[in-house]
């Protein structure tokens, strides 16, 4: 085994002018790393899609309530999708408002208020929501808590009256119905024409009274029946009073089970937390029925279907191990029925979201699946 | 029959590119003519390089031996034709980072002629497992696959370990080629002989044969050849990559999960890809070493679609060109599959053994969008087929959150990219692996290199403390036999004086070793100290 003295410089030189023509100039190729080839998902899409799931309902609560529910809508996303902009024109990056993820913020958000709501409530989530919410943590994908929750809750805390103040389902059409011009001057000036008050057609929550009545002393039955005339049917279909989003928990499942299809979400979330919620709810219904409602008010009544579908599912601020979604989400479904229950709110869902959010990285960490060919001794 | 499971296993995870495989699966495996040159790379597998056994000059045979392997992990280079030694020189060849490698430059004399020294063997079971081993590990072969890991280490498992399967992976998952599949449909009694080899090789009974059943022509060839042939079975798979993966495979088709950071042969199972088998029985039967490879030109940016017998050396520009060319979008030339593969900076580099694909690929195929931040979406945890958590893994290495790596088991990545390829965020989250990975290992080195210093001038502090020991203690002596002269012969001023003297100076030099202690944990200084200090005792 010899090796080869070098090559003359004539060698080399004659060696590299026989290299003639290229198939393609060096430069011109991209030679980034593997895969080549991507499989065409984005994060537009997946908002998009979300946004999507939320329209039947969204539509639906438009119906239930009348024209200022379409209202709370736009100027909460338009808040929402205008104050992203701004921020990061401010950092001088480009916009990113085309991913779409301010806009569902925005929704999401209008989705938790009284269909009722002043703009100026609007405005404050909106801006509170994508400022305090997400951009102060580096926008998204860096913010802790899920932004429009953070936001209710925010509002919930500083404007009792505003956002606990239920309309009754008068409808866009019906005899009850506000007229267009109406609308705008409830929203805008929190009057509607001269001379009706607010409280003609107000009217409290099926978990409000449920809470307000027990802890009076009567029984669920007697909560529920009698004046308040609680509907199994009506809660399903989402004619009864509450946040936008908490109309038609059939609407939502609907939607839900679309992001599922799409496999935007996975079952670990929204099963966990429905289960998380539902099953002390039948424990407790079964101990005493007279004070505990049954599992089926607590599932149709309230954001829980939306909590476990849209909510407690964003991205961002959930686990991404399934062993990690299934104890947050049912952690967020047992920390609500705990808070509906027991207590100071008579709805807890974004509360126990927001409190679960702040576990994720803890949950991440500690739930990491055992790899290929280790056990978990050994892992 | 025990190890094979009764019903197909699913590994975790995984993903569906799109298959592209129309381009080619029709395309009969055609010859190329022979190119103006061929450049050989002495390092076209894993492990150590070839060692040049040739000089400029030498006139070869197609055949002839031009790198003698170069370590126990390492292969064979042979000459792809006859001709004469052009040049050994460095040249460019398929690396991430464009390196040049050693390469062995032949002008082709256009007669093809094989050595006519090289005989082959018409019933291999004839001979001895361990002849067939050293003939396989004579001819160059290695994995085809892709991983190009030396052939003949795989057919000798240690002694103390049994193997009950020989799987061969023909199951060619990646999207776009299909030389594997069109080996198969065109040489599948070459395959069967193949594998027979091995079979006796390895003195093993049982054989299957894994085939995604997106290639159902392949897997009728396959089915008619070893029909009447009990021990060797033809597994249909249901389509899904990383499939090919010999990890994943091996679950699939025994249940068994190979141990983190072991082989295949831990779980009873060697693995080779069919073009191998085709290798070796080419180098048994006929006596040929490895010397060209069947490559599938591809792509939405080649103009006429092909699969080639190339020669080992033929530069890919050559190829290109006789599949006529490269259309005008092309945006990315590739070496492999696209999942895998390597992507070009230039097109005049040699195919070599692990070359299975050419791929140019138009701007609309391949990815290459920008990366936006991480939305925690979890589509890479439910895609790996480890079970791993790309999203954390990229996170740390993105941050330089090096020490956290191992413990997010970096290690037991295989590069596949299916966490890539969901990645709504078109995070390249291979690429972050690879840079963890690389400063780990570079890392490791360095830590090597420290713990070494250390461990040198620690060495030396002992030695030095030893030696001031030696010294005081013939000090002891030194007063004790003065003592013992004054008592015997009496008091002498001169001696007196003198003593002290001699043991002052050494204890200053006991002192300026003492000294350099203070600078031991800081190894660079030590080492210069280190230096300075074992002249001392010579002074």
């Amino acid at each position: 085994m010899t090796i080869p003295s070098r090559l003359t410089v004539s060698d080399t030189l004659s060696f590299w002018t026989l290299e003639t023509e290229r198939a393609m100039p060096p430069s011109s190729l991209s030679f980034t790393s593997s895969p080549h080839v991507h499989g065409g998902d984005s994060i537009p899409r997946i908002m998009h899609t979300v946004i999507l799931a939320l329209m039947p309902a969204t539509l639906l609560s438009i119906l239930v309530f009348g024209w200022p529910a379409l209202w709370v809508i736009v100027i909460t996303t338009l808040t929402a999708v205008v104050t992203e902009h701004l921020l990061v024109k401010l950092r001088l990056r480009p916009s990113p408002v085309g991913d779409l993820s301010a806009a569902l913020t925005g929704l999401l958000l209008a989705l938790t208020l009284p269909p009722h709501a002043p703009w100026w409530i609007c405005v404050v989530g909106g801006i509170f929501a994508i400022l305090l919410g997400k951009q102060v943590y580096g926008g998204l994908g860096y913010n802790m808590f899920n932004p429009a929750l953070i936001a209710r809750v925010f509002l919930l805390i500083s404007f009792p009256v505003e956002m606990t103040t239920w309309p009754h389902p008068v409808g866009l059409l019906g005899e009850e119905a506000l007229a267009f011009g109406d609308a705008v001057a409830l929203i805008f000036t929190g009057h509607m024409a001269p001379g009706e008050v607010m409280d003609a057609i107000s009217s409290a929550t099926p978990l409000g009274q449920y809470r307000m009545e027990v802890s009076l002393g009567k029984t669920v039955q007697e909560a529920l029946g009698g004046n308040y005339a609680f509907s199994y049917f009506n809660a399903t279909g989402g004619l009864v009073a509450g946040s936008l989003g908490e109309t038609s928990a059939l609407l939502l499942a609907a939607g839900g089970i679309f992001l599922l299809k799409k496999r935007i979400i996975t079952w670990h979330i929204p099963l966990s937390m429905l289960a998380g919620c539902l099953i002390p709810a039948v424990l407790f219904w079964l101990i005493d029925g007279t004070k505990y409602p049954d599992p089926i008010f607590h599932l149709i009544t309230g954001g829980l279907v939306l909590g476990a579908f849209f909510m407690a599912t964003d991205m961002v601020t959930s686990p991404v191990t399934p062993l990690g979604q299934i104890i947050f989400g049912a952690s967020c479904g047992l920390l609500t029925y705990i808070i509906r229950t027991w207590g100071g709110y008579p709805e807890g869902i974004s509360f126990a979201i927001v409190i679960m959010n702040t576990a994720v990285p803890l949950l991440d960490q500690y739930t990491r699946p055992v790899i290929y060919g280790k056990t978990r001794k050994n892992a | 029959m025990g190890i094979v499971a009764s019903v197909l296993k699913k590994f975790h995870g995984g993903v569906h590119p799109t298959g592209h495989k129309e381009l080619t699966e029709r395309c009969a495996i055609e010859p190329m003519p022979m190119p103006e040159r061929l450049i050989v790379p002495l390092h076209q597998h894993l492990g150590a390089p070839s060692v040049p056994v040739v000089q400029v000059g030498d006139k070869v045979f197609k055949g002839d031996l031009l790198g003698a392997s170069g370590g126990f992990v390492s292969a064979a280079i042979h000459a792809p034709t006859s001709g004469t030694i052009q040049a050994i020189q460095e040249h460019p060849v398929g690396h991430p980072s464009g390196l040049t490698m050693l390469c062995v430059v032949i002008a082709p004399d256009g007669a093809d002629q094989w050595n006519p020294g090289l005989k082959g063997t018409a019933d291999p079971t004839t001979l001895d497992p361990s002849a067939i081993r050293d003939r396989i590990k004579g001819a160059g072969i290695v994995g085809l696959g892709g991983a190009t890991f030396p052939s003949f280490i795989k057919l000798s498992p240690p002694r103390d370990k049994v193997v009950d399967l020989l799987l061969i992976n023909a199951v060619e998952c990646e999207p776009y080629l299909t030389c594997d599949a069109r080996l198969m449909e065109e040489r599948p009694q070459d395959v069967v002989a193949g594998i027979r080899i091995m079979l006796h090789a390895l003195q093993t009974k049982q054989c299957v044969i894994g085939i995604e059943a997106n290639k159902p022509k392949a897997i009728a060839a396959m089915e008619k050849a070893v029909a009447g042939q009990s021990d060797i079975r033809v597994v249909s798979l249901p389509v899904m990559y990383p499939q090919g993966s010999e990890k994943q495979l091996i679950e699939v088709v025994t249940g068994r999960q190979v141990p983190s950071k072991g082989l295949p042969v831990d779980v009873g199972v060697i693995v080779h890809n069919v073009a191998t088998a085709v290798a070796i029985r080419d180098t048994i039967e006929l006596g040929h070493p490895l010397v060209s490879r069947i490559v599938t030109v591809t792509g939405g940016g080649i103009t006429r679609p092909a699969n080639v017998e190339v020669l080992i050396g033929t530069l890919v520009d050559d190829v290109i060109r006789h599949c006529g060319g490269l259309k005008s979008h092309t945006k990315k030339v590739i070496m492999g599959g696209p999942m895998m593969g390597l992507a070009l900076h230039q097109t005049d580099i040699p195919v070599v053994k692990g070359t299975s694909g050419i791929l140019a690929l138009t701007a609309e195929e391949s990815s290459g969008k920008t990366e936006h931040p991480c939305i925690r979406c979890g589509s890479c945890v439910n895609a790996c087929p480890i079970q791993l958590v790309p999203c954390t893994m990229a996170w740390f290495a993105k941050t330089d959150q090096i020490d956290q790596l191992p413990k997010v088991d970096l290690f037991d990545c295989i590069e596949c990219g299916s966490c890539a390829y969901v990645c709504p965020a078109n995070i390249p989250l291979v690429h972050y692996f690879r840079y963890g990975k690389l400063t780990l290992q570079a890392k490791d080195r360095e830590d090597k290199k420290k713990a070494l210093t250390k461990q040198r001038s620690q060495a030396r502090e002992e030695r030095l403390a030893r030696e001031k020991e030696e010294k005081e203690r013939k000090k002891e002596e030194m007063k004790a036999k003065m003592a013992a002269k004054k008592s015997d012969v009496g008091s002498s001023s001169e001696v007196k004086t003198g003593s002290p003297t001699v043991s002052k100076k050494v204890t200053a030099k006991g002192g300026t070793a003492t000294d350099s202690k203070g600078g031991g944990d800081d190894p660079p200084v030590d080492h210069a100290k280190t230096a300075k200090g074992t002249s001392l005792p010579e002074e």
